[in-house]
């Protein structure tokens, strides 16, 4: 509900402050116009702050900047911040003008004094070089060489008072003095964030010997507000809050593009391959090739010409290349290209937090469209697993934002319950694919077995597959299950070859079979043909008898004719014929 | 020996004009006819305060004799200018 708010806050009335995720918890910067009090422990990182709120508005928007420091000299705060990146020379003789007031440690004090004379020079300065923001770094140095606590805050009101006829943006740091016992040293600062119209609180502490940082939003007048500690991180980049994707910011570039994951038959068990700018997680116990399949991913990946990281957390990278080879995923040839970068973080101890950011920061620098991160789970061994959670949250949210596709590996605690696998960092929940890989003993053999346990708005195959690592690369083969039962390895290569063998004699016999009927109908057919020869010999056998029998009765009553003729008797011929 | 001072006040504010008030006794007394004072308003010349990094008035500068001095304050505290200037010695 309060994101919601924020995003409908107006952003008019806000100055962007240049730090990357504060103006989203803030819903817009820092109160235009008014004056905002920063408080932190030392090293909770103020002056990188107040100066990136400087800078940035110098820079992006032309807009002047007075800085002043009480604490540290000018110079050496300038020389800090340009350890990040920033080169202020040019813009410190135009747009930025640094107020040395550190006070000089021989200072005389005699009677009653008061900061007017600061800010007569201020005021004529910012009207002079037309400044919009000013900065007090550790105005708690100047306070503390006022008398008593009536003064304190009489000062402090004077310069408050000053800011708001000023019209410039203002922003006051503070060391925060709660762990010191000192009450009155600390009253003004309480005081003082009464008055203010905003009030951030840093904190710095150490969480099972991992360093935190966190940053909270105490009050905000007339904005609502993050009221949550955030965590930040002061990074390559300076000053960065880290951020979870607020209500209001907007709708994902959703891709239906399908990308292949570099094992052959995995994409059909996917229902062809996995959305391009989704989560995918395999989860599985040690060994059971998590790594090489995160590298056949960013081989895939790498012949899309899809420019990827990999980021590998409990391997050198030229390790890891070489172990790929192995299995012929040759991923040096894409680092000689270009195309992926590996980095090793074996030996990279930090928060979490750290981790996410320099991801970040390798991943633009690289402009990876992928990113293989091996294995993610280890994010939760150093640092609490409270942020870890928060962090890989981040991680996916990012990636989605960025439209990048993200392979995360996590692997498995081999105590959990092995028929409901977690994850350690939950981040199963947000993955949009889940690979689970998992061994199956049997036999006295250990195979690799690999599962989809989901894969959201996507068919995919119920089958457990038997995933199989060889020289020539990495394959999946169906496994059997019969009976019940679930074979692999050389179980199913010998139920593989014994239906082979079944098949190859049904085969044979199937071919003599065919073979003696043939035979058979060859002699019917011979037989048919030799009956047919003998018909036609009776037939004109019998036709030959006929003429015969014929032939002779003509010659009979012929002669009879002749006989009679020549006896000269009566011609009654059947009656002769019968009494023959 | 001349002393020259330098004072910054801001406009008309009650300290700065006790400052003021509290330095010309001061020399009247223990620097007579070997003092020179200047007073500047910060508001009026805020480029010479900026100059000579005044940040608090009132302030007093003591530009001669070497080294150059700074007091802050209404310097109503008598001894603790003398100590400063190095005059602890000067009895009135």
């Amino acid at each position: 509900m309060n994101t919601i708010q924020v995003a409908n806050a107006k952003a008019a009335s806000k100055a962007h402050s240049g730090i990357t995720g504060f103006d989203e918890i803030t819903g817009g910067g820092l109160p235009r116009s008014r004056t905002t009090l920063l408080v932190g422990g030392p090293g909770s990182g103020k002056t990188i702050f107040a100066m990136q709120f400087l800078v940035h508005r110098a820079e992006r928007c032309n807009e002047p900047g007075i800085f002043v420091a009480f604490e540290e000299r000018p110079d050496r705060i300038v020389a800090n911040f340009e350890s990040f990146g920033g080169k202020l020379t040019e813009l410190r003789r135009k747009k930025l003008f640094f107020l040395d007031a550190e006070p000089a440690p021989d200072l005389i004090q005699s009677g009653d004094f008061d900061l007017g004379g600061m800010l007569a020079v201020l005021g004529a300065k910012a009207k002079e070089m037309g400044a919009r923001r000013i900065v007090f770094d550790a105005l708690d140095i100047l306070l503390t060489l006022l008398p008593d606590h009536a003064t304190r805050r009489r000062e402090v009101y004077r310069l408050h008072a000053w800011l708001l006829t000023s019209g410039m943006t203002g922003l006051i740091t503070a060391k925060d003095d709660s762990g010191e016992i000192n009450a009155t040293s600390k009253q003004p600062f309480g005081f003082m964030q009464f008055m203010v119209d905003c009030a951030v609180v840093l904190n710095h502490r150490v969480m099972l010997g991992v360093s935190q940082r966190d940053i909270r939003v105490q009050k905000y007048r007339g904005s609502a507000f993050d009221e949550n500690e955030s965590p930040f991180l002061i990074g390559k980049n300076g000053f960065e809050v880290a951020v979870s994707r607020s209500l209001g910011r907007g709708v994902l570039n959703v891709s239906k593009e399908r990308l292949s994951r570099g094992v052959a038959r995995r994409d059909t068990m996917l229902g062809g391959g996995y959305y391009r700018g989704a989560c995918v997680l395999i989860t599985g116990l040690p060994g059971t090739a998590k790594t090489t399949l995160g590298g056949a991913f960013a081989e895939a990946a790498c012949k899309r010409s899809e420019r990827t990281l990999f980021v590998s957390f409990d391997a050198e990278s030229n390790e890891v290349v070489r172990d790929l080879a192995s299995v012929s995923i040759q991923l040096d040839r894409q680092i000689k290209s270009g195309q992926l970068r590996m980095i090793s973080a074996r030996t990279v101890t930090g928060s979490a937090e750290t981790f996410l950011v320099r991801i970040k920061a390798f991943a633009k620098e690289h402009q990876a469209q992928c990113v293989v991160i091996d294995p993610v789970s280890t994010w939760s061994k150093s640092g609490n697993g409270v942020s870890t959670h928060s962090v890989t949250e981040r991680l996916i949210d990012w990636s989605k934002a960025e439209g990048m596709t993200l392979f995360c590996t996590s692997l498995m605690d081999e105590v959990s319950n092995q028929n409901e696998p977690a994850t350690a960092n939950q981040i199963s929940m947000l993955a949009d694919t889940w690979i689970h890989l998992d061994y199956l003993v049997q036999a006295g053999e250990r195979n690799r077995s690999l599962s989809i346990i989901k894969s959201r708005g996507m068919a995919h195959s119920n089958q457990v597959r038997e995933l199989i690592l060889s020289n020539s690369g990495v394959t999946l083969a169906d496994i059997y299950s019969a009976g019940g039962e679930v074979l692999m390895g050389t179980l199913r290569w010998e139920k593989e070859s014994a239906e082979r063998v079944a098949a190859d004699v049904t085969e044979v016999a199937e071919q003599l079979k065919r073979v003696r009927l043939d035979a058979e109908e060859a002699e019917l057919e011979v037989r048919v043909k030799s009956l047919q020869v003998e018909l036609v010999a009776k037939q004109v056998e019998k036709a030959l008898l006929v003429r015969t029998a014929k032939s002779r009765e003509g010659e009979l009553s012929r002669d009879r004719t002749h006989v009679d003729g020549l006896r000269g008797a009566d011609a009654v011929i059947p009656m002769r014929k019968g009494s023959r | 020996m001349k002393f020259k001072f330098r004072l910054y006040v801001a406009a008309a504010a009650q300290n700065s004009a006790l400052a003021t008030s509290n330095l010309r006794a001061f020399c009247r007394t223990y620097l007579p006819e070997r003092h020179e004072i200047e007073v500047v308003d910060v508001y009026k010349l805020p480029k010479r305060a900026l100059a000579d990094d005044i940040f608090l008035t009132p302030t007093l500068l003591k530009l001669a004799p070497l080294p150059t001095q700074r007091i802050i304050g209404t310097l109503s505290q008598t001894q603790t200018v003398l100590n400063a200037l190095g005059l602890e010695d000067i009895a009135p």
